[in-house]
């Protein structure tokens, strides 16, 4: 069984400004980023599925402490997308000094990035951004 | 399945050390071995843990050389495990699991980590390699980012204003220190308070320096046995009465970060099993890797409601003489964090609590004890129920 959205298919995608998921033929519900079945009911039909760009961010946190290559301070936020799937990203264009709770619950635009990879990293990343609407 | 005990165990002083991996695997093992009245050549498996040792010694397979340092027989095999920092209660689990199928009857599980070799940036970077490497990773996002992130989504949810839930947060710290100076093995045998904590620096907001646990080195092991056989060996057997283990996925399939769900299926396999109720548990080392993790713990393996074990530290309810003694040993927080070595120190604490061996941290009259280790960003959890009567 093939899923019909691999990880480099994604990343193109994202390279042209299009966010893509699958979408549930079983249940409806929408997985982003991609993976083998459905990340609520499991299912297995599964067809791709353009994700609207904008979700509410549900938490987030200034990273000051970071791993090696990254540089602080920078805002790392879990959003929800109106797909109702959640996406890690960074919260850009937000002085992370000024960074507090009443971001919670705003909405944002999803966008996305390149993220250099390291030594480790499986090359270089597209990764969401989030910008505050 | 046969019934199955711990008969004896072993750790080395959790810190920064001089010695090798192997160097501290095979002193808490050898002790392990000795505790249980028994010789190396006696031991059928390795279950070995460790989850950076090619970051740390530039080694991967160091199952097979531990097995050969501690003098194991040929027929024993040795094999790794890596569960992040779950690692060794998995490895005991399954040698629990192979021990009461029948399978052996004495095995040798544990593990061993030489963090603090790595630098900071190193070591947060490889502990980051325990997100999802290709959704979360690329964010930059560390652990201490993960649990703050949930510390934050906990304020939220049930409504207590953040600086409020920083205090009692502070108080788990507080706590864990003072248990954690009473143990000669403990990383941090100082006691603190809470405006140290307060005025830490900023790790990953919310969370301070003293929120978070440290970088450790330091191994642990346990003998997993047969309860008959250890009945004729050693005189306290501590018997494993249940077990639960349990996976989710990364945080964003995750969601709701304040509900560990691995958690919660994992301790009611083990509550189940052992036919208990949490009220019934004297002792707990669950794992506080960040002060908020606590608070998650305590909920989720059902000490407390959800949202109303916040406070439970400042209370004194957890603290040694407390309603439900969390983490005596010092905890995470405060005995320390060598990854691959934690769970099986857990176990240690709890078995020598339960043998009435603990010293001045001993919980009067402790007969029923919980391990709860966590790995990764809450995508693993295992639980052992331990009693010093079958």
């Amino acid at each position: 069984m093939k899923s019909p959205l691999t990880f480099n298919r994604y990343q193109e995608a994202m390279g042209l400004g299009r966010l893509l998921g699958l979408h549930c033929e079983d249940c409806g519900a929408s997985t982003v980023p991609p993976q083998a079945v459905c990340r609520e009911c499991g299912g297995w039909n599964l067809t791709i599925k353009e994700i609207d760009k904008t979700g509410i961010l549900r938490t987030f946190t200034v990273i000051r402490v970071a791993p090696e290559g990254m540089t602080p301070p920078y805002i790392v936020a879990l959003v929800e997308t109106g797909s109702g799937a959640c996406l890690m990203g960074n919260l850009n264009g937000v002085d992370p000094d000024e960074a507090g709770m009443e971001l919670m619950g705003r909405e944002v635009s999803i966008s996305t990035q390149v993220v250099k990879g390291d030594v480790y990293a499986c090359g270089d990343i597209r990764s969401p951004v989030f910008t505050l609407a | 399945m046969r019934k199955v005990v711990i008969a004896g165990v072993g750790m080395t002083p959790f810190g920064i050390s001089e010695k090798t991996n192997i160097e501290m695997f095979s002193e808490a093992a050898l002790t392990a071995i000795a505790d249980s009245n028994i010789e190396p050549a006696d031991i059928q498996a390795l279950f070995f843990g460790n989850c950076l040792g090619g970051f740390e010694e530039g080694q991967l397979h160091m199952a097979p050389f531990a097995h050969s340092a501690i003098g194991l027989p040929i027929s024993a095999p040795a094999t790794r495990f890596e569960s992040a920092c779950a690692t060794a209660t998995v490895a005991i689990r399954h040698a629990a699991l192979l021990v009461g199928a029948g399978v052996y009857d004495m095995v040798l599980a544990g593990g061993t980590e030489r963090a603090t070799v790595m630098s900071t940036p190193l070591a947060t970077r490889t502990f980051a390699m325990a997100s999802h490497a290709l959704y979360e990773s690329p964010t930059g996002i560390t652990f201490p980012g993960v649990f703050a992130m949930a510390a934050y989504l906990y304020a939220a949810n049930y409504h207590i204003h953040i600086k409020e839930l920083k205090l009692h947060m502070a108080e788990i710290a507080v706590k864990n220190h003072y248990h954690g100076a009473k143990n000669p093995k403990a990383h941090f045998q100082k006691e603190i308070d809470t405006d140290k904590v307060l005025n830490g620096m900023m790790v990953a907001d919310p969370l301070q320096l003293l929120d978070c646990c440290p970088f450790s080195d330091g191994a642990a092991a346990v003998v997993i046995m047969d309860a008959l056989k250890a009945k004729e060996l050693v005189k306290k057997p501590i018997y494993i009465a249940g077990m639960g283990q349990a996976s989710a996925g990364p945080l964003y399939v995750q969601k709701n970060l304040t509900r560990v769900r691995a958690r919660e299926v994992a301790s009611q396999a083990a509550y189940s099993q052992a036919n208990i109720s949490p009220k019934e548990i004297d002792v707990c080392e669950l794992h506080d890797c960040f002060t908020i993790a606590e608070i998650l713990a305590v909920e989720s393996l059902g000490f407390y409601e959800f949202g109303k074990g916040y406070d439970a530290a400042t209370k004194g309810e957890t603290r040694l003489g407390g309603k439900v003694v969390v983490n005596p040993s010092g905890g995470l927080k405060a005995k320390g964090h060598p990854i691959g070595a934690t769970g099986a120190a857990q176990v240690t604490e709890i078995v020598e609590q339960l043998r009435g061996e603990a010293g001045d941290r001993q919980v009067k009259g402790a007969k029923i004890g919980l391990v709860d280790t966590l790995g990764g960003d809450l995508g693993t959890v295992c639980n052992l129920i331990l009693r010093s009567e079958s």
